[in-house]
């Protein structure tokens, strides 16, 4: 896919997000947005996997830790073609399987159930070490928070990936910089986020802006390349992404927007998009 | 009276793992440092490269056992009681119990009878703690050959098991040609018309020599073993229930969430029947050998045989 092509199957994912959360009148826009062109990157370009076989086993494989902004997920299974787009309305709805969080029981595409923070990484790092123990060559990939990384178990799972050296695992952090209660360097700073994965045996690469296709692309070319060693990936995102009202506002991390605002929102994408195909 | 060959149950959970080891590939170890306590120091001995120590993170072993399981390998994590079911507790529930992932964990230095390490590291909490998890299979054998039996039905079973070994070196009583181990079946140890002791795990040796005590007063209690806490053998309890009237449940474990409480949810609904229940009675352990714990706990057969007699006057 070129990078247009990326860019036009993102829009289409965020008006996914949008709308999902709209009609479940709750879940987390803000960094479902911020993540939406990484996602989009890892489905439409990066990763090998086959909708059709969601369970192949020579797949790679996708952990969202930031098991929270599952819209975002949802949306891009849902256009990658796992399930139908329209069912992305049901999001949080009683008897629909597109749960809260990720569950990897219910829906086709999610290889592994997260939400509690912190968590999913150790599961993808499980993932990467089964893959080394038995000579099988897919990639693990799994995407962090920003605020997540105050969980202690990022670093007991970055110790052991750091460790045993498994270099077919990225892990990457949505640096939107905000978490709920408000900046992640009020509440309880965790950088230098860098500094923090190369002292524990990464491979590091920033990424200025994780809302660009090239950045993104260079990223995971370097990470493929890299040998011995997991590669993070810190990419600085804006939060909302894509939605005027929503960008880097707090108070989007865990809200859905109203009928007014979801035609705001929505007017927003429309016009990102008309932009795209006059291009 | 011939000695009795005894066997900590840890020792057998290591000593199935090379068995299962030999015959199954997929079959992988972790421990948080404990390779040496757990007793899954011999299967690292037999398979390094299937054993993986995850340093002292059980929080985050539990999280990858849970990946290597959606990749077909059947990880058994090890570590002590206390970390597996109590620091672990939410990575188990979310991690591998939510999406009933099939992980075993293999729980060692269960009970106040760890000794001399005292109360942070005595867990009477982790069966009330498992059982709470849905689908979770909680097993809690009494000696060497039900552990064993036990470990392979585990690696057999597809879904989370959570396995329950005790440090201290355990009579084996379970050594009949007839044995058979079936995950939910509980075993009628005794047959006895006034009571039923319904024990678990290293509570039920001692529960069988307080009945003999007892016989010898002329009380006949029937013994079961329950050495899956869940799913229940409700069948059987309420049987027995029925058939004896009053119920004394025996665990090392607190009275409160264990294998007592398992049993009055039971009988409480389908067949009301007084219950007593003997384990700890919500309290902290201490240091000391586990021998002598055990009895100042009340949970050898004299212990036993004098609760009994006052509930049953």
């Amino acid at each position: 896919m070129n990078k247009l092509e990326l860019q036009k199957t993102a829009n289409e994912i965020r008006k996914g997000i949008v709308t999902a959360v709209h009609s479940a009148k709750a879940g987390h826009p803000g960094g479902s947005l911020s993540a939406a062109d990484l996602f989009t990157y890892l489905y439409f370009e990066e990763m090998n996997i086959d909708p059709k076989d969601p369970k192949k086993a020579d797949r790679d494989r996708f952990v969202l830790s930031k098991g929270h902004t599952a819209p975002g997920l949802y949306s891009t299974l849902a256009q990658r073609g796992y399930f139908p787009v329209e069912d992305l309305v049901t999001l949080r709805h009683i008897g629909s399987y597109l749960q809260g969080h990720p569950d990897m029981k219910h829906i086709p595409g999610v290889d592994m159930s997260s939400g509690s923070l912190g968590q999913g990484i150790s599961a993808a790092v499980g993932m990467a070490l089964s893959a080394k123990m038995s000579g099988e060559d897919y990639r693990v990939y799994t995407l962090l928070g920003d605020g997540e990384i105050q969980e202690g178990q990022v670093w007991e799972a970055s110790m052991f990936a750091g460790h045993r050296k498994l270099d077919n695992l990225v892990v990457i952090v949505d640096n939107n910089g905000l978490q709920i209660d408000g900046a992640i360097d009020d509440v309880c700073s965790p950088y230098p986020i860098d500094k923090k994965f190369e002292a524990f045996n990464f491979h590091v690469i920033n990424v200025a802006d994780g809302n660009d296709f090239d950045q993104l692309a260079a990223a995971f070319a370097e990470a493929k390349a890299t040998k011995g060693m997991p590669t993070a990936i810190i990419m600085k995102t804006v939060k909302g992404k894509g939605v005027s009202f929503m960008e880097n506002n707090v108070a989007w991390h865990g809200a859905a927007p109203n009928d007014e605002q979801y035609a705001v929102a929505m007017e927003d994408l429309k016009k990102v998009g008309e932009a795209l195909c006059q291009k | 009276m011939s000695e009795v060959k005894k066997i900590a149950t840890r020792e057998s959970y290591g000593n199935a793992l090379v068995e299962l080891g030999q015959e199954h590939e997929n079959l992988v170890v972790l421990d948080a440092d404990l390779a040496a306590a757990t007793k899954t120091g011999t299967f690292k001995k037999a398979f390094p490269d299937r054993h993986i120590d995850c340093g002292i993170a059980e929080c985050n072993m539990m999280g990858i056992a849970a990946g290597l399981s959606t990749t077909g390998k059947v990880p058994f994590a090890s570590t002590f009681a206390m970390f597996a079911a109590g620091r672990a507790f939410e990575q188990v529930r979310n991690s591998i119990g939510y999406p009933h992932l099939n992980v075993k964990i293999g729980a060692t230095h269960a009970g106040i009878s760890v000794g001399e390490d005292g109360a942070t590291h005595q867990c009477n909490e982790d069966i009330a703690l498992m059982r709470s998890i849905p689908g979770m299979v909680v097993i809690n054998p009494s000696d060497d050959v039900e552990a064993k039996a036990a470990v392979k039905a585990a690696y057999e079973y597809e879904g989370p098991v959570y396995l329950r070994f005790g440090r201290l070196a355990a009579p084996v009583i379970n050594d009949n040609a007839d044995y058979k181990f079936e995950i939910g079946k509980g075993v009628t140890l005794r047959e006895g018309k006034d009571l039923t002791i319904v024990a678990t795990g290293l509570c039920v040796s001692a529960s069988l020599e307080a009945a003999e005590k007892l016989a010898a007063d002329g009380v006949n209690a029937k013994v079961i073993n329950i050495h899956t806490i869940k799913p229940l053998d409700e069948e059987l309890i309420i049987a027995a229930a029925k058939e004896t009237g009053k119920v004394v449940t025996v665990e090392e474990h607190s009275v409160i969430g264990g294998l007592g409480s398992a049993v009055c949810d039971c009988l409480s609904e389908k067949a009301p029947t007084q219950v007593l229940k003997i384990g700890v009675n919500d309290v902290f352990g201490e240091s000391g050998p586990a021998v002598k714990l055990l009895e100042k706990y009340g949970l050898d057969a004299a212990g036993i045989y004098e609760k009994v007699k006052a509930f049953i006057k």
